[in-house]
């Protein structure tokens, strides 16, 4: 069984083919790295992982169930989560309510008008341990504005972790990130439970290639390498790919 | 606990249940029903503008048909209470419909839709005459007697629209509290962050359009009722442009912010044109002045520059020289 089973995926934008056939078999519990140049198609296939656009042809399994056709909100039910590149956060909203709407969205009482939604002490509970492990519970009041960028990563990561998914894709965690936080977003990654697999987009390899077990090569939408850490290093193609020779 | 706000909430109860008592006069009691009757339309927009995001320029539209539903039923034959509920019905059917089109979209294209959608339920109110009566409108010719209490009276119609008034503002403060409030919120500000962790970002939408539709519904019969009268002219675009500037004006996404602003748009038709002619000049220098000096609406605007004060009072008192953060140089 795989986590994650990609099947000849594609997608054109126009004339533009972003994705071409790409295969991907991610099994549970793994650890892959997705790199590429800019312009490769590695967010454009998260996206269609996610079901935030449609593909032209090809499939998308979960745990073995076809998602290809399931709306994107249903796949999180399903147990997949995702960040952005760009961070995308609630920025009118404390902390602490950014979190809980990561908790509510897989919780029937999401659709309740009646209750208060501060009442709701087991959700807000469960929003500050999902905080605690990443760090950044004692200001769970404080206003999302008023973060850190890397505060905000890690608020991210919190929201992401705390529906406890099955699959969690990282689109390029690392991003405007300082040394120093870089360096506790690594430790935050490398503490997430065995039983959730990550797929992972990153560009800085000092603190990706430590993460990896396996790692794909995406140039111009299409795997062009596949294989352990070694083996796509050592390959040439990678090599020609990063540094044209 | 109580607090300061449940304090001034409990006297602005006192007031608007002693209001006909000091004002006295049935012409200015009849002007603060119109104020109530158009802040529970306001804050029924306010759900989609403030809370969705979602700017509607038609739901005079569904004033209207809520209006025209209840005249009708009762130009039938039918009782209030009958007339009221198929009002509604109608409502809710064609807020569903309404939301089912202009959910295609958000933003501009949102706002066009609804106001084609506005301008349709108006050019059938205007050209389908033998439903309508067109033009000369339908006479509503008896209010409600609930209870047996005639609601013909100005004292006895403010006090049955001032209890409507503060179910609409108590279901609106636990909607904003509640989970499916925050839900709201949170399409509006990350539609596609929000879908990522679950929710179907339409459904919500289209709920908020019915919760919206169904108070709309309800301002639009207690219009008819304090008018005894329906015409073309309450779908017309500039009904649904009055009430946006009644929730923008407040104060969007605030509970205060629509009824202040419900206040001063009728009190401005009502009360000002009586002494100025030119009344539509000077609510659009209000309107101007709000916007200029509190963009965020006239409620949390007087709220930031309270703070600012107090702020500015206390530091001149310990003799510091503290500036507000707006003009804190970075």
């Amino acid at each position: 069984m795989t986590a994650l089973c990609v099947n000849n995926l594609s997608k054109s934008f126009g004339g533009l083919r972003v994705t071409a056939n790409v295969n991907l078999n991610v099994a549970p519990g793994e650890r892959r790295l997705i790199i590429g140049p800019n312009g490769a198609g590695k967010t454009t296939l998260f996206n269609l992982i996610t079901g935030e656009i449609a593909p032209d042809s090809g499939s998308v399994l979960l745990f073995d169930q076809d998602i290809t056709r399931v709306p994107s909100h249903r796949r999180a039910h399903l147990g997949m989560a995702r960040t952005y590149q760009i961070i995308t956060l609630f920025p009118y909203d404390t902390i602490l309510r950014n979190v809980t709407l990561a908790l509510l969205g897989l919780s029937r009482l999401r659709w309740d008008p009646f209750i208060d939604i501060d009442l709701q002490h087991d959700l807000i509970d469960r929003a500050r341990e999902a905080l605690a492990r990443v760090g950044l519970d004692h200001i769970a009041h404080r206003p999302l504005s008023e973060t850190a960028y890397g505060e905000r990563r890690r608020v991210e990561i919190a929201m992401a972790l705390a529906p406890a998914p099955k699959v969690l894709l990282l689109d390029e965690p690392f991003a405007g990130l300082s040394i120093d936080e870089r360096r506790d977003v690594r430790d935050l990654l490398q503490k997430i439970p065995r039983d959730v697999t990550v797929v992972m987009i990153e560009h800085n390899m000092d603190v990706a290639l430590d993460f990896a077990e396996r790692i794909t090569l995406l140039h111009f939408g299409e795997v062009i390498v596949e294989g352990t850490r070694s083996e796509v290093v050592a390959d040439p193609r990678t090599r020609e790919v990063y540094l044209g020779h | 606990m109580i607090t300061p706000r449940h304090g001034a909430s409990a006297l602005a109860i006192l007031a608007l249940l002693s209001l006909p008592v000091w004002v006295g006069n049935p012409y200015y009691i009849n002007i603060a029903s119109q104020i109530l009757l158009f802040a529970v339309f306001a804050l029924a927009l306010n759900v989609l503008v403030g809370y969705g995001g979602l700017v509607s320029l038609g739901h005079a539209g569904l004033f209207a048909i809520a209006g025209y539903a209840g005249a009708l039923a009762l130009q039938a034959g039918h009782g209030h209470f009958a007339a009221d509920l198929f009002a509604i019905v109608v409502t809710l059917a064609a807020s569903a419909v309404f939301a089912v089109l202009a959910l295609r979209s958000t933003g501009i294209g949102f706002l066009m839709i609804t106001l084609a959608l506005g301008q349709i339920v108006w050019g059938i109110a205007y050209r389908w005459a033998s439903l309508t009566n067109g033009d000369n409108g339908i006479n509503v010719t008896t209010r409600p007697a609930p209870f047996g209490i005639s609601l013909s009276r100005a004292d006895t119609f403010y006090y049955a629209t001032l209890l409507i008034f503060l179910f609409a503002v108590l279901t609106m403060t636990v909607f904003v509290r509640s989970p499916f409030g925050a839900s709201l919120r949170g399409t509006r500000d990350q539609a596609r962050r929000m879908t990522a962790l679950g929710y179907n970002v339409w459904l919500v939408r289209f709920l908020a359009f019915l919760f919206s539709g169904f108070w709309t519904g309800i301002a639009g019969l207690l219009f008819i009722y304090y008018n005894q009268f329906v015409s073309p002219q309450v779908a017309a675009l500039t009904g649904s442009a009055e009430v946006l500037l009644m929730v923008i004006s407040g104060g969007t996404a605030t509970l205060l912010g629509p009824i202040a602003g419900a206040a001063i748009v009728v009190i401005m038709k009502n009360v000002v044109s009586a002494y100025i002619v030119r009344w539509n000049l000077v609510l659009g220098v209000i309107f101007i002045v709000i916007i200029t000096f509190m963009p965020e609406g006239l409620v949390p605007g007087s709220v930031r520059l309270w703070r600012w004060s107090w702020q500015k009072l206390r530091a001149r008192r310990n003799g510091v020289a503290v500036r507000p953060a707006e003009e804190r140089v970075p």
